[in-house]
């Protein structure tokens, strides 16, 4: 297996801290407990206005994307942002990379204040934190070889030396499962899921640190899917990479992620570890979307229904209560869901909900989410 | 599946039932080719089923397997360089395949209705959604205007839109994904079809909202009796909303089965293969996940022995899977006959564990 952290130092010039990365190879993924976050994003908040004239369509058509946003991503960890279109988890991811400027909020990357850095300086660390994104037909430029699109970071990040440039693109390319001899094809000759492999050479050729991963398997079928997650996986645990995973598709966050903050309207409704929010789901919106979620098995299918009546419009206007609370069947009739904004709080160690009223919605369905059927219509008592 | 129940071979047409009272489409030797720079390519491969009225079909297959071209070659919409250049495509006793432009594209939107993964592409997008609706309304019924109106408002009320009438003066842009996904069944409901072809209906749309565009497509199966033939590659929809489900490699159905037969045990090494792929909300996975390694043959080879071949766990540098290609083998299990094109199948936990 190809190292590929030990020239790291040739790849950033003016990144002093490559002997420390050098060391944490081998370390595995393990999680640094007790270690300052690797990214810590406190308060994100950011609304999207339209351009009319008028004052009061300005107010109407306002589109809060981010409200309140904050997490933290440990080294090492994956951090899985998952909820619905609209619901402003890619826009989060977005901000912390400073490629959209929040309204308000801090973004703080191995203790440095992201939005305080001047272009230079942001270009710089841009070479720590990277990002793959979910088309690999259009995110790759059509008219460049692979071996070109994966060395292009090093040319911007000034690695001048074309020798050493080649040797590390081919290096990486072999990394991620592609052979030197595909090395000179373009990438309309490949195929989704090697594309999507040559996206993330291209990602890891500057050894970053943090990796935003924005639906990198989204697109592909579900073989293929399994070959790209099980690189990730591999690549993690060699560099001991951070990601930061934006993802729709429950059972992939599932799989991949060590902790999950579930998002919905601008807001995180409920965080958790992976594996407590999948035992123990609270927030009414997340029983729901894992209800939703298809599973491959005609017992656990056939008593399922959706639990949510109609789909709110993305960025659709809440009212001063809980945003979920028009479509909520738990809090569809509770004055204080409709007057009053649960805010996120934690309720178990590590386990995080904004919601009045916890863990019903997961009793109403009686529990087995898992591998039993769901009675029907639990939710039209 | 059971490795005790009796295997056979025979011939796919009468490995089948019958084709009787209950087929409503029927289709036979379908072979559909498309001219390349690289030469002819075969997109459909002699391809054989029969859907019954009422049926949920599901077919599966990743992409590149021929799935679409074979819904599209159903309803005459394959397009130059594509051909179909075999077969025969029955719908309830009428040859699709005989017929003229004129008389098929009578037959889709009435008989048989289409529904896209855009449903963007479905719409004249500078004529608003209830100017569409009307018309598609009066092409099959002779109804006025306002009474079409009416109707278009009853059908997008039903499918959820809220506001219906108001929201007939919108344009197609001004609708969500879902919401025009919605649309089209809506325009679907209204002409009570008899088939309903959905090409991943879903794919775009998020998970809540897949989920209610599901519920009315098995609507549509439920209330109008239409037969919903469903092509997707999201084997958890298969085992919510369809009854049978036919598994499509490159370009031919290598099983059929009853969808609790498949989900039971597959009896084609490769839907077992793909049913291992699939990750689930309901279980945590651990370690390395299952893969299929290498990739879907070159259409533009000649074929020999089983397609699946270079990738099978059981069968991959076996001369007779090599060499000749594999029959359909009925296979007898708890959950009914599945058919397999496969040498081994019947016997696949048997080779499984040597």
């Amino acid at each position: 297996m190809t190292t590929i952290n030990d020239d790291g130092g040739t790849v950033r010039p003016g990144d002093g801290d490559a002997v420390e990365r050098g060391m944490r190879l081998g370390s595995g993924s393990a999680v640094e407990r007790g270690a300052r976050p690797l990214l810590e994003v406190h308060g994100l908040t950011k609304t999207y206005r339209s351009k009319s004239v008028s004052a009061r369509l300005r107010r109407a058509n306002e589109v809060k994307a981010l409200r309140e946003v904050s997490f933290d991503v440990m080294r090492g960890e994956t951090l899985g942002l998952v909820g619905e279109s609209g619901s402003g988890k890619s826009t989060a991811a977005s901000c912390v990379l400073r490629l959209t400027e929040p309204d308000s909020g801090s973004v703080t990357f191995d203790g440095v204040d992201v939005r305080a850095l001047s272009k230079a300086e942001l270009r710089r660390l841009r070479s720590r934190m990277q990002i793959v994104f979910q088309d690999p037909y259009g995110s790759l430029d059509p008219r460049f070889s692979v071996r070109e699109l994966v060395e292009e970071p090093l040319l911007v990040h000034g690695l001048r030396d074309e020798k050493a440039r080649r040797e590390r693109a081919l290096q990486m390319l072999e990394r991620v499962g592609l052979s030197a001899s595909q090395a000179e094809l373009n990438a309309h000759a490949f195929s989704g899921g090697q594309r999507q492999r040559i996206a993330i050479a291209r990602a890891l050729v500057l050894n970053p640190e943090l990796v935003v991963l924005d639906e990198p398997v989204t697109a592909l079928d579900v073989s293929v899917q399994a070959q790209v997650l099980n690189l990730l996986t591999e690549l993690q645990k060699e560099l001991n990479l951070t990601y930061l995973f934006i993802v729709h598709d429950l059972a992939v966050a599932q799989y991949l992620c060590h902790r999950i903050a579930v998002m919905y309207l601008g807001e995180i409704v409920e965080m958790a570890s992976s594996q407590e929010l999948f035992d123990n789901p609270l927030h009414p919106y997340t029983v729901t979307l894992l209800m939703a979620a298809p599973v491959p098995d005609p017992d656990v299918m056939a008593g399922r229904r959706t639990a949510l009546g109609t789909t709110a419009p993305a960025g659709s206007k809440p009212g001063p209560g809980c945003p979920l609370q028009p479509r909520c069947p738990v809090g569809m009739n509770r004055p204080e869901c409709s007057s009053q904004r649960p805010l996120l709080r934690e309720v178990a160690p590590g386990h995080l909900v904004a919601c009045h009223y916890p863990g019903e919605l997961k009793a109403a369905v009686a529990a087995p989410l898992a591998n039993t059927a769901i009675p029907e219509s639990p939710l039209n008592p | 599946m059971t490795t005790e129940g009796s295997t056979s071979t025979m011939s796919i047409d009468a490995a089948r039932t019958p084709a009787d009272q209950e087929t409503l489409l029927d289709v036979r030797g379908l072979r559909t080719e498309f001219q390349t720079s690289r030469g002819r390519v075969a997109a459909v491969r002699d391809v054989s089923f029969t859907i019954r009225r009422r049926e949920r079909l599901a077919i599966v297959g990743e992409s590149g397997s021929g799935k679409s071209a074979m819904a599209m070659s159903i309803v005459g919409l394959i397009q130059p360089p594509g051909r179909v250049t075999a077969g025969e495509i029955r719908l309830g006793g009428t040859d699709l395949r005989g017929l003229p432009d004129r008389k098929l594209s009578e037959i889709r939107g009435n008989r048989i209705s289409l529904v896209f993964q855009d449903p963007m592409s479905a719409f004249d997008p500078i004529r608003t959604i209830g100017a569409q609706m009307i018309e598609n309304i009066r092409a099959h019924q002779p109804v006025s205007k306002g009474a079409a109106r009416r109707q278009a408002a009853d059908l997008l009320g039903e499918v959820g839109v809220t506001n219906a009438s108001s929201r007939l003066a919108d344009y197609p842009h001004q609708y969500s994904g879902g919401m025009r996904q919605r649309v089209l069944i809506a325009m679907a409901l209204a002409n009570s079809p008899e088939l309903v072809i959905a090409d991943e209906p879903t794919t775009a749309l998020d998970v809540t909202t897949q989920a209610q565009v599901l519920e009315l497509l098995d609507k549509l199966v439920t209330d109008r009796g239409a037969a919903l033939m469903l092509i997707t590659h999201n084997l958890g929809i298969v085992a919510g909303f369809c009854d049978t489900v036919k598994v499509m490699y490159a370009g031919q159905l290598i099983e059929e089965s009853d969808s609790r037969a498949l989900f039971a045990g597959a009896a084609h090494p490769y839907s077992r293969e793909l049913l291992k792929c699939v990750l689930r909300t309901d279980r945590r996975q651990d370690g390395l996940l299952s893969t299929i390694p290498g990739t879907l043959p070159d259409p533009t080879q000649p074929f020999t022995g089983c397609s699946f071949e270079p990738r099978c766990p059981l069968g991959k540098g076996n001369p007779l899977c090599r060499g000749t290609e594999p029959p359909v083998v009925a296979v007898e299990g708890p959950h009914g006959t599945q058919l397999a094109k496969c040498h081994f199948a019947g016997q696949l936990e048997l080779k499984e564990e040597r």
